[in-house]
């Protein structure tokens, strides 16, 4: 048995991959609910339910796929250029106290809205950049493969946040909890929803993902940065500078994972604690390769990890279903989506 | 400084030094079966999650320590058949399959284990693996204790990586292993298959992290609790670069980072005024330093992370 | 006369591709036979079907009458089949031993018997002529010596009959030479051998019979005492292909010069004093064997690296700044040495990869957003202009095939009008009629006034393209003679590295003038 590249993978496939590869882990997550002795169609019945079936729901989804769009968006870009930026979850986190940091200033406190929302929403961004510019700095200048640091980097800066919020930045009046000072109410995002916690960092998340995709098939970056990704030696030799590229692709994934952390301490949370991210950052994986890297994908496989999530945490109290089967389905989806393109990709010849 | 030089004296100390290397001693033989023969394996840590989930489960319902060992070795061979069907033969990126992996095994055991446990607020324990003081040996002053009174699996992993270094080294399986992890094209021009090669080494370097997971909850605690691995399976990888992909580099880099390990522990209680958070940060930014060290200096096998398709170069 | 081998009617499809149509192969005991044809011709996938790495749709292979068992490579080496692969299957961080040892024992053994193997690999080593040290990592040998280590693998594996894939690709000419006299002298012990080659010179010294094949099909059968140079050429291609001629040149100014270049190998042989000139309208050819320094020196004037020392001077300017887009505005047009790896991005549009090197220009791209519509008419024009089959725009360029993916590379290097090109291996692994094209191409470049320095390992292609011709060796440039002059034997003298007699034709030349 040997497998073939398709000469020309068909778009009924390419459409076909990533609703086969949900479904495929829908059914086995299905098996694993029936193991725990529910009904499959019911729990994923409540799933819906939960998700979508009140205003509240749909609210809640709607809020949980922001930062999923983001750290998505964050993972898709870096991996189009072979960056294996898997520090996701480490950059959300520093945006996020990134903006706290700066709240404190008082001068920011004092600014209108705008404006103030505008530089906090830099400062989370610039923070995230710089976090991914490290390990991507000891990658180039010492060939140390980025997926390990990135990964490492992750508990180090979880831990920095940790080691803020018990200090320096500890809220006084948190009764001792250890929770970051707010963030000042003039860089909090409008809400969108009347009594929801919806924001309009959904916006802000929906843009990016045009943004990118028209800087990925429209600019001279985004064919440096594929270039780059698919071959580097002959991108070297058509001229794509694979350093400044690397760092210009660095930048804006590490910008997107920080500006997901700045956005939903200035939108959901008001201040920062160590479990800010349900794993936001890890999720943008999953979520990239869903979408097979593609930016408007994202937006649609970031919601589905979010009605997974939502749904399983209302299904969870009615069936007594451990609500972890939503990050099982999620992550099962990854590897099922691995095998999609896969097929997509390839047939299989005896 | 006498403080420093009272932690550098005490038994326990050194004691703790082996017990906390021995999930990262499996954990890294493990990575550098599985770098040998070509393929990374990032999915450790979901793997060693599993493995101190499965291991806890079989012993809290009524399974013997051994066979709660072994069941983590089977867990973590499952998972990484897994891996290694989706990297071997179908040669999908090893970076996004062992990340899934690690994302898919450590919910599955967080869904296993709440199944299991509903509601606890506190994680129900188990008997753990007591030291196992070795007649005579552990007599002898101060070394005795720090090398002959540690548990059974202690001394597996130690066995183990001799084992290994013999393995890899003196035995032609070892060899073909070696090969496959150079050129898969010349071990499959001598006659064997270096698909399967590398589906069986994936899956015993897997089983390994398993059994370091497993040694998580049945020796170093008595309990398990999600999240409990904390980045454990990540730094074996970077060790097995630290180690330059040797077994008995393997063992040393093990012991030096529970070496700092223990040593940040116990400075932590009597350093004031420095936030523990900055000690518990030292493992990681060590592996960081590791890996630059080495980066230069390492001899990767030269097919690592390529896929072997026969007729494709 | 034993029949050791026999395949009997083998077909092999791949898809929609035929490789192998109904070809039936012999060979006798003690006889080398040479299996020619053109690239893609079948021979590889041939034999691949012989060592058990395919399974042949149809057809059987039997080795001294027993018949092997289909796509089992362990079946084929214990019937005392060896292969000694194009590339070499070996591993570069062990050694010679470890590497010859990887698979003769069986894999469930407690402890690999190293100095029996070591003892029976000097014995082989001896008996047979290929000296070698067993100790030595891979990585420091020569690619003579690691070509002797293949060798000595399959016999390690009492191989009695040997099959070569183009085991004269990376040796100099009497590196090869002294290759056939060692394979003519294991014959006489007993081995039989197939050599597979697209070289007819090679062919006519070395075989005893001679089998072609052209697209996958058997299409004659000689013994080579009875047939010719010729015969076997038109044999190959299936007809007569008429290769440009090359008018007499008009140099005039000097275009490139490079003087006392020296630069730290990148992937492949450092450069050392390096000086030459390249005028408008005139054809430099560099030949060598493979590994000396040609892919460096492609990569330096293409603009990949700057030299560490000594200058490179573009119209008699000295370049202040030597990278890719500085040497293509200069005026230099490259062809890479390696389409696939270095020219083309297979997954990439047509049209991107048509425009990429030139992204950077005002041609196609403004305040860094891509001039989509002009870009997609700049390659339409290239794909008619040089009837690149195959291609459409937004397709992928990896579905190309070789052929068509150079004209494509062509067309996007000189429809920007370079008046220097840079040609490496330009015609490497095309067939006849497309190399005819490619030759063409070069030609018409320098008629129009380009200067094209042209590095090639094939020299029928250099002496017919070029007008004057230098050597590069070690990394270090021969003198130049001009095409007139140029001959095998002298040619073979340059690239060993034996000077003598190119410069006293550079002199006499140079006199002349």
């Amino acid at each position: 048995m040997r497998f073939e590249r398709r000469d020309h993978p068909s778009r009924a496939l390419t459409i076909a991959a990533p609703i086969g590869a949900v479904l495929a882990a829908l059914i086995v997550a299905g098996l694993l609910i029936a193991i725990a002795g529910a009904n499959p169609i019911r729990a994923y019945g409540l799933i819906l339910k939960g998700a979508f079936g009140s205003r509240l729901g749909i609210s809640e989804t709607l809020t949980r796929t922001t930062p999923l769009i983001l750290t998505g968006l964050a993972a898709a870009v870096a991996f189009r250029a072979r960056l294996w930026n898997i520090g996701g979850e480490g950059q959300f986190y520093l945006g996020a106290l990134a903006v706290a940091a700066f709240g404190m200033i008082p001068a920011i406190g004092a600014l209108p809205a705008p404006l103030a929302i505008l530089l906090c929403l830099i400062a989370g961004a610039v923070v995230g950049m710089i976090l991914l510019l490290v390990p991507l700095g000891l990658r180039l200048k010492f060939g140390v493969d980025e997926v390990v640091t990135t990964l490492l980097l992750n508990f180090v800066a979880v831990l920095f946040v940790s080691l803020m919020i018990e200090g320096a930045m500890k809220d006084p009046l948190a009764f001792g909890w250890p929770q970051s000072v707010p963030v000042p109410e003039a860089a909090e995002l409008p809400k969108l929803l009347a009594r929801s916690r919806l924001h309009a960092g959904l916006l802000i998340a929906l843009v990016m993902a045009v943004v990118v995709w028209w800087l990925q098939s429209r600019t001279v970056f985004g064919m440096r940065s594929r270039a780059a990704g698919l071959n580097p030696r002959a991108a070297a030799f058509a001229g794509v500078p694979l350093g400044r590229t690397l760092i210009a692709v660095a930048c804006l994934s590490g910008g997107l994972a920080g500006l997901a952390g700045a956005i939903e301490v200035m939108g959901v949370k008001g201040y920062v604690t160590t479990d800010l991210s349900p794993n936001y950052g890890y999720s943008g994986i999953v979520i990239a390769m869903l979408a097979n890297l593609n930016p408007i994908g994202v937006i649609a496989a970031a919601l589905f990890s979010a009605v997974m999530f939502v749904g399983a945490d209302s299904m969870s109290r009615a069936l007594s279903i451990p609500s972890y089967i939503a990050d099982v389905t999620v992550a099962m989806s990854l590897l099922t989506m691995l095998v999609a393109i896969f097929l997509a990709q390839y047939r299989i010849r005896r | 400084m006498s403080v420093l030089l009272d932690i550098l004296s005490s038994v326990g100390m050194w004691e703790a030094v082996l017990r906390i290397a021995t999930p990262l001693i499996l954990g890294t033989l493990g990575v550098l079966l599985c770098e040998r023969v070509g393929v990374l394996n990032l999915g450790i840590e979901g793997i060693m999650t599993f493995g101190a989930m499965v291991g806890w489960l079989t012993v809290y319902s009524g399974g013997d320590l051994w066979v709660g060992i072994l069941a983590a070795a089977a867990g973590g061979a499952a998972f990484g058949f897994l891996h290694a069907l989706l990297t071997v033969p179908l040669g999908l990126s090893q970076h996004v399959t062992g990340l899934g992996i690690t994302l898919f095994a450590s919910s599955f055991s967080y869904y296993v284990f709440r199944l299991a446990v509903p509601t606890a607020s506190s994680p129900p324990t188990v008997e753990p693996f007591r030291p196992l003081a070795v007649p005579v040996l552990s007599d002898i002053p101060f070394i005795g204790p720090v090398l002959f009174n540690q548990t059974a699996p202690t001394y597996m992993a130690l066995i183990l990586v001799a084992v290994l270094a013999w393995g890899l080294y003196r035995t032609p399986l070892g060899l073909a292993i070696r090969m496959t992890g150079e050129n898969p094209h010349a071990v499959d021009a001598q006659g064997i298959d270096p698909i399967w090669l590398r589906i069986g080494t994936i899956m015993a370097g897997s089983a390994l992290m398993g059994m370091g997971g497993a040694f998580l909850t049945l020796a170093a605690f008595n309990s398990f609790f999600p999240t409990m691995v904390q980045g454990r399976g990540w730094i074996c990888v970077a060790l097995v670069v630290f180690a330059l992909w040797r077994p008995g580099r393997a063992l040393l880099g093990a012991l030096l980072f529970a070496f700092f390990d223990a040593f940040q522990l116990r400075l932590q209680t009597v350093v004031e005024g420095v936030p523990y958070q900055l000690f518990l940060m030292l493992p990681y930014i060590l592996s960081i330093v590791a890996l630059i060290v080495m980066a230069r200096r390492a001899r990767v096998p030269q097919a690592l992370m390529q896929p072997y398709r026969r007729g494709e170069r | 006369m034993t029949r050791v081998l026999e395949l009997d009617s083998i077909t092999k499809r791949f898809g929609h591709v035929t490789a192998n149509e109904d070809v039936s192969l012999h060979l006798d005991r003690g006889e080398i036979v040479a299996l020619l044809g053109e690239n893609g011709a079948g021979k590889t996938t041939l034999m691949s079907i012989l060592f058990g790495h395919y399974t042949a749709d149809e057809g059987t292979v039997r080795v001294e009458g027993a018949e092997l068992p289909p796509g089992k490579s362990r079946a084929a080496i214990r019937a005392g089949v060896g292969m000694v692969h194009q590339h070499f299957a070996l591993a570069p961080n062990l050694t010679v031993l470890e590497n010859v040892l990887t698979g003769t024992e069986p894999l469930w053994k407690f402890r690999s018997n190293r100095a029996a193997g070591r003892a029976k690999l000097v014995e082989l080593s001896r008996k047979f002529g290929l000296k070698v040290d067993p100790d030595a990592r891979v990585s420091d040998l020569s690619v003579g010596e690691c070509q002797r280590v293949e060798i000595l693998k399959a016999l390690y594996n009492d191989a009695r009959i040997l099959i070569l894939d183009e085991p004269t690709a990376v040796l100099t000419a009497q590196e090869a030479d002294s290759l056939f006299a060692t394979l003519r002298q294991m014959t006489e012990n007993g081995l039989s051998l197939i050599f597979i080659s697209h070289k007819l010179h090679e062919v006519m010294s070395a075989s005893d019979r001679v089998v072609v094949l052209r697209r996958g099909r058997v299409v004659a059968e000689r013994r080579t005492a009875e047939t010719s140079k010729e015969e076997l050429a038109e044999l190959m291609v299936g007809r007569k292909v008429q290769r440009p001629e090359r008018p007499p040149a008009t140099p005039g100014k000097v275009l490139l010069e490079g003087v006392d270049l020296a630069l730290g190998g990148k992937g492949g042989a450092s450069l050392h004093g390096v000086s030459f000139r390249l005028r408008a309208g005139e054809t430099l050819g560099i030949i060598g064997v493979s590994g000396n320094g040609q892919t460096t020196l492609a990569g330096l004037v293409s603009g990949l690296y700057p030299p560490d020392s000594g200058t490179l001077l573009i119209d008699g300017q000295e370049v202040p700044r030597h990278d890719v887009p500085h040497a293509i505005a200069a005026g230099i047009g490259r062809i890479p040495e390696d389409r696939n790896a270095e020219g083309t991005i297979g997954d990439m549009a047509t049209w991107e990869n048509a425009v990429l090197e030139r992204i950077w220009s005002e041609d196609f791209s403004a305040r860094g957003v891509v001039k989509r519509a002009a870009a997609r008419a700049a390659t339409e024009e290239i794909i008619k202009g040089y009837d690149v089959r195959g291609a459409s725009v937004d397709g992928r360029i990896r579905l190309l095939s070789g052929g068509n993916m150079q004209k494509l590379i062509l067309g996007r290097v000189l429809n920007a009008g370079p008046s220097i090109l840079v040609a490496a291996q330009p015609s490497r692994g095309l067939d006849e009629g497309a190399i005819a094209g490619v030759h063409e191409r070069l030609l018409e470049a320098r008629g129009r006034g380009a200067g094209v320095l042209l590095i090639s390992e094939d020299l029928d292609e250099v002496i017919a393209l070029s007008d004057r011709i230098r050597a590069i060796v070690n990394g270090r440039l021969s003198p130049a003679i001009p095409a007139e002059r140029a001959d095998a034997r002298l040619l073979g003298l340059m690239m060993a590295g034996d000077w003598t007699a190119a410069e006293a034709i550079e002199a006499e030349d140079a006199h002349a003038l």
